[in-house]
């Protein structure tokens, strides 16, 4: 019984594994072949065993200085949404009283998910650029004399498009875990003489954790394996990782690419497990 | 602690009811500044994705930014007859017809994992961590890793093979978790009595199970389709010589400066919309019906 029991399962699952395996598991593994290499600088490669790919990599200054960018642009963007994404959901599921409303305000919210990534951060160059609709409204006011250099084609601009397509990343796991907090232990611990921030520190946070983890994974995977936003909203004024590694790919240059995206994908994995390790998701998601 | 000075703080709560969010009575100021919030959030989602669409209707003196020049459809025949913006309506096809593909094997594949999942079967946890590893994977690192892979083996990279294992790599575990998200909700009692009254394991699925999951199918397909119609990075090495349209858009952000980028994302908004649209309309369709054989 046992036995056919687990073949039913495999069963099901097997369609997952033959997407998985050739499309996840194999490509992985070629890259991890590709960065033991040596290159004929023709876009060839040459089968030998060699670390000196990684070498290069880990002994440049460039890279410290591209993983120094990525992270920073990680980190910001990961704050800013948690913090968003946060009070988003949590107005949503306590102060909002009408049930159908919320779910409202929350469609609201989830739309843009919806549409194209590309069309949503160009949107922001007709706002932020030199003669856009902050800088014109601002000298309108005459609260500047210049127009804010730093909106448009900057970090600033790069974490703006951030935000704004990730927090939606935030709101729904954490949505989604609240919503599932039970409102008479919030009764209860007011009336037991909590203070609100004891309510938030003590039940809140605690019960949404599952979801603050999992939308962390969302935001901080999307980030670290972006180029593309860094590379345009930043006007080539930022680098990434990812973005290096595209421009090593179009020289042909591929074992060191190779290499320095399975140090990537291992920082990006070593990270995941972390935050997994904290909270069970797959038990949080399934009951 | 012990049971009995909760049952009073109950009891007291009856007389003087003030939670976080009361249901009746004055708001606490916490609910002003978080709805303050919640406005600028809404604003900035939605207010810069409006000024493009409001721009793409300029006419053919328009720029990329406001003030507004003058109101016509220009931009929009432009896009669709010029050479320089590169073949838009045959990206729009191949786009639509992949992620067509991709919607139906997420939604079949997604709804088949789950049922795996389900229970704990040998080997559950490495699938569950493959398909994280998955989800997590620098898109653009996987889409070369794909084009390296098939280069290998000497097959052509095309939208029907490469691009398409690539964008399911992305769906798939996107799919699985929103199924696990809609499983919590189904209750195995009333699997357990289709069983019970007799039914075959087939009739269990038809007949119970994908009746009772049918909102959370669309939700799901949903996911599928925009997630591929929207996919870029691991598209990129894996399409062929074709362009998807998200590939299209990206050639044209760094080569067209007119409004005819803006006139792509109205178009492509519109689309998104009608699939929303019809996403949502299916399921209210579903739940009345299910009301109505109820009632």
């Amino acid at each position: 019984m046992a036995v056919s029991r687990s073949m039913t399962s495999w069963l099901y699952i097997s369609p997952l594994m033959l997407v998985l395996v050739p499309f996840f598991v194999l490509p992985i593994l070629v890259v991890l072949v590709a960065s033991v290499f040596e290159t004929d600088g023709f876009g060839g490669l040459i089968p030998t065993f060699t670390l000196a790919n990684y070498g290069t990599v880990l002994t440049s200054g460039l890279t410290y200085n591209l993983y120094f960018e990525t992270v920073k642009f990680t980190i910001l963007t990961w704050f800013f949404t948690l913090l968003l994404g946060f009070f988003v959901a949590y107005f949503l599921v306590f102060h909002v009283r009408n049930p159908l409303l919320a779910i409202g305000l929350f469609l609201i919210c989830t739309v843009p998910f919806w549409t194209s990534n590309i069309i949503r951060m160009i949107s922001w160059i007709p706002l932020l650029g030199k003669e856009g609709l902050i800088n014109s409204a601002l000298l309108h006011l005459g609260l500047i004399r210049e127009p804010l250099e730093f909106l448009l084609y900057s970090g600033f601009a790069v974490v703006v498009a951030y935000v704004h397509q990730l927090t939606i990343f935030m709101i729904v796991p954490i949505f989604n875990s609240m919503a599932r907090i039970d409102k008479r232990v919030v009764e209860a611990a007011i009336d037991a003489g909590a203070s609100r921030f004891d309510i938030m520190r003590l039940i809140i946070v605690p019960l949404s954790k599952s979801g603050i983890a999992l939308g962390s994974i969302f935001v901080a995977s999307i980030v670290m394996g972006d180029f593309f936003v860094t590379k345009v909203m930043s006007g080539g004024g930022s680098a990434s990782v990812v973005g290096a590694f595209y421009e090593d790919i179009s020289v042909l240059q591929y074992p060191g690419a190779a290499a320095s995206a399975i140090i990537l994908t291992v920082i990006l994995l070593v990270m995941v497990s972390l935050i997994l390790r904290s909270v069970d998701i797959r038990k949080e998601i399934t009951q | 602690m012990s049971a009995v000075p909760q049952s009073v703080a109950v009891a007291e709560a009856r007389v003087t009811k003030h939670a976080i969010a009361p249901s009746r009575g004055s708001r606490p100021w916490t609910f002003y500044v978080l709805a303050g919030l919640f406005t600028f959030y809404v604003i900035a989602l939605y207010g810069p994705m409006i000024c493009i669409y409001i721009l793409s209707f300029q006419d053919v003196r328009g720029g990329l930014v406001f003030p507004m020049k003058g109101l016509s459809l220009h931009w929009f025949v432009d896009l669709f007859t010029q050479v320089r913006t590169g073949d838009v309506k045959g990206a729009f096809d191949r786009s639509i017809k992949l992620a067509i593909v991709v919607t139906v094997i997420t939604v079949v594949v997604s709804f088949m994992s789950a049922m795996a999942f389900r229970r704990r079967f040998p080997g559950d946890n490495i699938v569950f961590a493959l398909m994280i590893g998955s989800l997590v994977a620098p898109g653009l690192v996987l889409g070369i890793g794909v084009g390296l892979l098939f280069n290998a083996i000497g097959i052509e990279t095309s939208p029907y093979t490469s691009a398409l294992g690539a964008q399911l790599s992305w769906t798939l575990p996107f799919g699985v978790l929103v199924m696990f998200a809609v499983m919590s909700r189904f209750n195995p009692a009333w699997e357990e009595a289709a069983r019970d009254l007799g039914a075959s394991t087939w009739q269990t699925i038809r007949l119970v199970i994908l009746p009772v999951l049918a909102p959370g199918l669309v939700a799901v397909a949903l996911f599928g389709f925009t997630l591929s119609y929207d996919e870029f990075a691991r598209t990129l090495q894996t399409a062929g010589p074709q362009n998807t349209l998200p590939l299209e858009i990206w050639s044209m952000t760094l080569n067209v400066t007119s409004p005819s980028l803006y006139a792509l994302g109205t178009v492509t908004t519109i689309i998104s919309f009608l699939i929303i649209g019809a996403a949502l309309g299916t399921i209210v369709f579903i739940q009345k019906r299910r009301g109505a054989g109820a009632s």
